[in-house]
């Protein structure tokens, strides 16, 4: 059924059967039926029409919210039985969140913000703590702005603060709820570039919801959400011939 | 954990002025706790230690608190008896010299036996009654402190002088006899002895300086008619917590009624319960409004940090971690505002016990405040102040880790 059959991998996280209805007084269904293998290695866009369920999708992947049936798996271990605290652990230690809106600490510079999920983690400590931070900015071209606050930025560069943070704790799966749907066209064309880099190397999976139809079709995937449900799963074999003549 | 302090110092910063204000509302009710059970406690103890230092810790008298077993139930086990007619003992301590021997044995501390009666002075035509207390002088000094309010002649020459008396100054005015004269003394059984006033004390009770005379306690058995009989002996213990477990045991062994010192004024100490009862609950309802206080503005900083929490969670902070977040921070306000809470408690106490105060009445004597500095009393503040903090900032806290990520995240959105 799942994708897995094709590449014969272990998924790094799998959707099987996932529906999630909001018990409201008229039950809102936000998705249905979702069988979905993200693999390492992944370069994933998730596309669809507003309210067709992509974000909640991708709250359901990132261990954010909970399936109304169906299960959820990271790196092949069960979740629906987990609580509280251990769905916040692999959130900590095995996925990263960028969100549309930056979501970073105001009060905290962005060295300090890179750090807060390490230092939360404890998988890097002290000196390599910061060196990481430090490399992971300067990364991302923002060297001259690491003791700055979030306040002082523009919107690409808080973006890319935002994916700094989420990759801070080395996870294998970044996940991604538009990252470039606030930013003007240069801003987005370099964090567009940023999440493309970051899903090449090491296995590491990206998954991208977007709006943005061309940048979609620069990505590995697509999956098409409509009303909730996987209507399309392409995986474009012909990317890097299609980047090649460009 | 520092990175939960770094956390919930942003916050805190961000609402500054609001949480001095929090801080000082501790720092009042903890401050103001301190001197009032400093300046309670003070003056509890100072009139402890006077009552101490005046009364007896263990009072035995020739009272029996438990009638004596009749022959007849003491032989067969159950009897009625009807028609009986105690017989009528004459009071007093019977064989006094025995029971004190007994006591010496095991009883940490002095006596002082005494035998006491009424008598009627005569003086230049003047008559005047008198409570009479025979005495040893040197055992009754160490256990009693008249010593201090002897103002002419002394307590001792009673040693010297076998018809010795002293007494109070007011009664000596009264009968217009001064230090060296003699005047008799006639009891109600009709025995007359010439007695010279061998010292004047001012106690400052009035009952005692117009009323009572300390004799020899020879002098005493000869006028009263009670040869070698006692009916009251003081105890003064090394001790003096110790005096209710030795009074029970005096009691249980000798069969006379043992009176502790905290017995004797159990309705005073009663007092005192009550007082720091009313102290307590004032004091606990200035921190409970500082509570409100610190309830106040961790709901605000949980309100305006909504985002925060968020991302916190969505990073993978878990509900627990967030929440200790916020409760550090109502805690930080209440260990501040406990810290200088405690400076202003102590600085208000070395205040109070600066302030002079002259006693009108006795000799111009300046007298201070007694203030009573107990570790204790710091420790009960804090500790409410602490709890009341816990508490006020759990339950904003505990709501923020409740909050769903996802709710704000779309909300932004
Ligand atoms: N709390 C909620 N109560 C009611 N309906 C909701 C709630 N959350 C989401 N929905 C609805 O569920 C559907 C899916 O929402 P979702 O945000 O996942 O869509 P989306 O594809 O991310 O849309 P967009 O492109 O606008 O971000 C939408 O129709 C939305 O209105
Ligand atoms: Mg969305």
């Amino acid at each position: 059924m799942t994708a897995a059959v094709i590449n014969g991998k272990q998924p790094a996280i799998e959707a099987r059967n996932v529906t999630r209805i909001l018990p409201e007084t008229v039950p809102v269904t936000l998705v249905k039926d979702i069988d979905l293998a993200i693999f390492p290695g992944d370069f994933m866009a998730i596309t669809g029409p507003s309210g067709s369920g992509k974000s909640s999708l991708l709250y359901l992947l990132g261990l954010l919210d909970l399936p109304t049936t169906g299960e959820v798996f990271i790196n092949g271990r069960p979740t629906h039985d987990m609580d509280e605290a251990e769905r916040a652990a692999v959130r900590l230690g095995t996925l990263g969140f960028v969100f549309q809106f930056h979501f970073l600490l105001e009060e905290f510079t962005l060295l300090g913000n890179t750090m807060v999920p390490m230092r939360q983690l404890g998988r890097f400590k002290g000196a390599a703590m910061r060196e990481r931070a430090e490399y992971l900015l300067e990364a991302l071209g923002l060297a001259d702005h690491m003791h700055k606050r979030p306040d002082q930025l523009s919107g690409g560069q808080r973006q890319r603060v935002a994916v700094a943070r989420a990759l801070a704790n080395d996870p294998p799966v970044l996940l991604a709820d538009e990252p470039t749907g606030s930013l003007d066209s240069k801003s987005s064309e370099q964090v567009f570039q940023i999440l493309s880099d970051i899903a090449g190397r090491d296995d590491r999976a990206v998954v991208a919801v977007t709006h943005d139809l061309d940048m979609a079709e620069r990505m590995d995937r697509r999956v098409r959400l409509i009303d909730g449900r996987i209507v399309a799963d392409t995986v474009q074999t012909d990317t890097m011939q299609a980047a090649e003549p460009a | 954990m520092t990175l939960l302090f770094d956390i919930a110092w942003t916050h805190i910063r961000g609402r500054l002025r609001q949480t001095i204000v929090s801080i000082i509302g501790v720092m009042l009710g903890v401050g103001f706790s301190i001197a009032m059970a400093g300046l309670m406690q003070g003056s509890q103890d100072d009139f402890v230690a006077t009552l101490i230092d005046a009364l007896p810790h263990v009072l035995i008298t020739d009272e029996v608190r438990i009638p004596p077993r009749q022959p007849a139930t003491r032989i067969y086990d159950a009897v009625a008896i009807s028609g009986l007619q105690p017989r009528d003992d004459r009071r007093g301590i019977l064989n006094p010299t025995a029971v004190t021997a007994g006591l010496r044995v095991w009883v940490p501390g002095t006596f002082s036996a005494s035998l006491s009666g009424q008598g009627v002075i005569r003086y230049s035509g003047k008559e005047q009654g008198i409570a009479l207390t025979g005495i040893d002088p040197k055992a009754e000094l160490a256990v009693s402190s008249i010593e201090d309010d002897i103002r002419q002649g002394s307590f001792e020459a009673l040693t010297a002088t076998a018809n010795g008396i002293v007494i109070g100054d007011t009664l000596a005015d009264n009968l217009g006899a001064e230090l060296g004269d003699t005047f008799s003394v006639t009891s109600a059984s009709g025995v007359l002895k010439q007695f010279k006033i061998v010292g004047l004390f001012h106690t400052g009770i009035s009952v005692s300086d117009n009323g009572v005379g300390f004799v020899n306690l020879k002098s005493a058995q000869i006028l009263l008619e009670r040869p070698n009989a006692i009916n009251q002996i003081k105890v003064r213990l090394n001790d003096v917590n110790t005096a209710d477990i030795v009074a029970a045991r005096i009691e249980a062994e000798t069969g006379y009624k043992s009176v502790a010192w905290e017995e004797a004024n159990e309705g005073l100490l009663e007092a005192f319960k009550i007082r720091n009862t009313i102290m307590y609950t004032v004091v606990g309802a200035i921190l409970l409004v500082a509570g409100f206080g610190i309830f106040n503005i961790v709901s605000t900083i949980v309100h305006e940090k909504a985002r925060d929490i968020a991302i916190l969670k969505s990073l993978g902070f878990r509900q627990h971690t967030v929440m200790q977040i916020f409760v550090l921070e109502g805690l930080s306000i209440g260990v501040l505002g406990s810290l200088a809470g405690s400076v202003l408690g102590y600085s208000l106490c070395w205040l109070l016990a600066s302030i002079k105060f002259e006693i009108k009445g006795g000799p111009a004597e300046i007298t201070h405040l007694p203030i009573a500095y107990e570790p204790v009393h710091y420790a009960i503040a804090i500790a409410f102040a602490l709890a009341s903090a816990g508490i006020a900032a759990f339950m904003p806290a505990r709501a923020a880790a409740r909050l769903n990520p996802v709710d704000i995240i779309r909300g932004a959105t």
